[in-house]
């Protein structure tokens, strides 16, 4: 079945995004990026350590993927511009995952913040992608801002508990124009199966696939489970219903007919 | 010369003039490097040509893992 999500002017025929943090390794990160078939992956933007090696992280994304630079660390709408800009002057195009972070804590995005770089990045020329907390009435305002998709979190970055926000991200699904791509605590191939069998156009998988004892084997995990769940979701899966329905014929069999 | 770099202050060679110079002189690999001069994006052609003054805000990033 021919299907592609057509997002930010790109066909995209992976729904599986994969970020680069926490990786052990570059070379690993690289394997990682190939066997998932991912065709976006984020990058983070930071100040230079001249004491770290000079490697350029860049240099391990395949050619196939496009860059989204995530603007973590940036505390307002002010500076998630400013990090946004000095991205595209390095040269990675202009897709731009905006994080806007005030809580140390739980790392939950600052909705009204990221709203406000929504508008400015869109203005100029950036392709957006809000990184936010499952709010209609926010996603509709990114929406009509001009956002590419809205990326709800399913639980606090990295801690790998799932979709704790299904609800609310499946309001979002029903109500939103855009493509909604849950992001943030997806933590097992199942979990991400669950956001395409309920119509996310994608998901995007850093912490569970990084830190996992076998980081390749768990991205093509994932990404067997993102392509099941939208074939369960292109292909009509039925809803639920509390009593039985029976699934052979129900004609009387070895017995009387009383 | 005293500036800021990255949110530090440092005190400059004498013999660093321009941003070439500076990101020379810190052993950096300048490929990828993005420069923020006082609040402006410098792009790289332009780093021979700016001329780094006392109290200037230098930052200096580049691109690392993230999700």
């Amino acid at each position: 079945m021919e299907d592609f999500l057509e997002i930010g002017g790109k066909k995209l025929s992976s729904r599986l995004f994969v970020g680069t943090g926490k990786f052990p390794g570059n070379a690993v990160m690289r394997d990682v990026l190939l066997a998932s078939g991912t065709e976006v992956t984020t990058v983070a933007l930071r100040r230079v350590d001249p004491d770290s090696a000079a490697e350029n992280i860049l240099d391990y994304v395949p050619h196939a993927c496009t860059v989204m630079i995530n603007t973590s660390g940036a505390r307002n709408a002010e500076e998630a511009v400013r990090i946004a800009r000095l991205a595209r002057a390095g040269g990675t195009g202009s897709w731009i995952k905006i994080e806007v972070i005030a809580d140390t804590r739980y790392l939950l995005p600052d909705n009204l913040e990221t709203l406000k770089a929504v508008e400015a990045l869109v203005k100029e020329g950036f392709t957006v992608f809000p990184y936010m907390s499952p709010d209609l009435s926010v996603a509709r305002r990114m929406a009509d801002c001009g956002a590419a998709a809205v990326m709800p979190l399913g639980s606090p970055i990295g801690s790998n508990r799932g979709v704790k926000t299904k609800e609310l991200v499946r309001i979002l699904i029903d109500e939103i124009k855009i493509p909604v791509i849950v992001d943030a605590g997806l933590g097992k191939p199942s979990d991400a199966c669950e956001c395409m069998e309920m119509g996310c156009e994608a998901v995007l998988v850093n912490t569970a696939i990084a830190i996992a004892e076998n980081p390749v084997e768990t991205a093509r995990a994932f990404a067997m489970a993102v392509r099941a769940g939208r074939l369960a979701y292109a292909s009509g899966i039925s809803g639920s219903v509390e009593t039985a329905r029976a699934s052979s014929p129900l004609t009387g069999f070895l017995r009387d007919n009383g | 010369m005293m500036v800021k770099i990255n949110g530090r202050p440092e005190t400059l060679p004498q013999k660093v003039l321009t941003l070439e110079e500076l990101v020379a002189g810190m052993g950096l690999n300048p490929e990828r490097l993005v420069i923020e001069h006082n609040l402006e994006i410098v792009p790289r052609e332009a780093w021979p040509g700016i001329r780094i003054q006392g109290n200037d805000n230098i930052e200096i990033v580049s691109f690392v893992g993230g999700g």
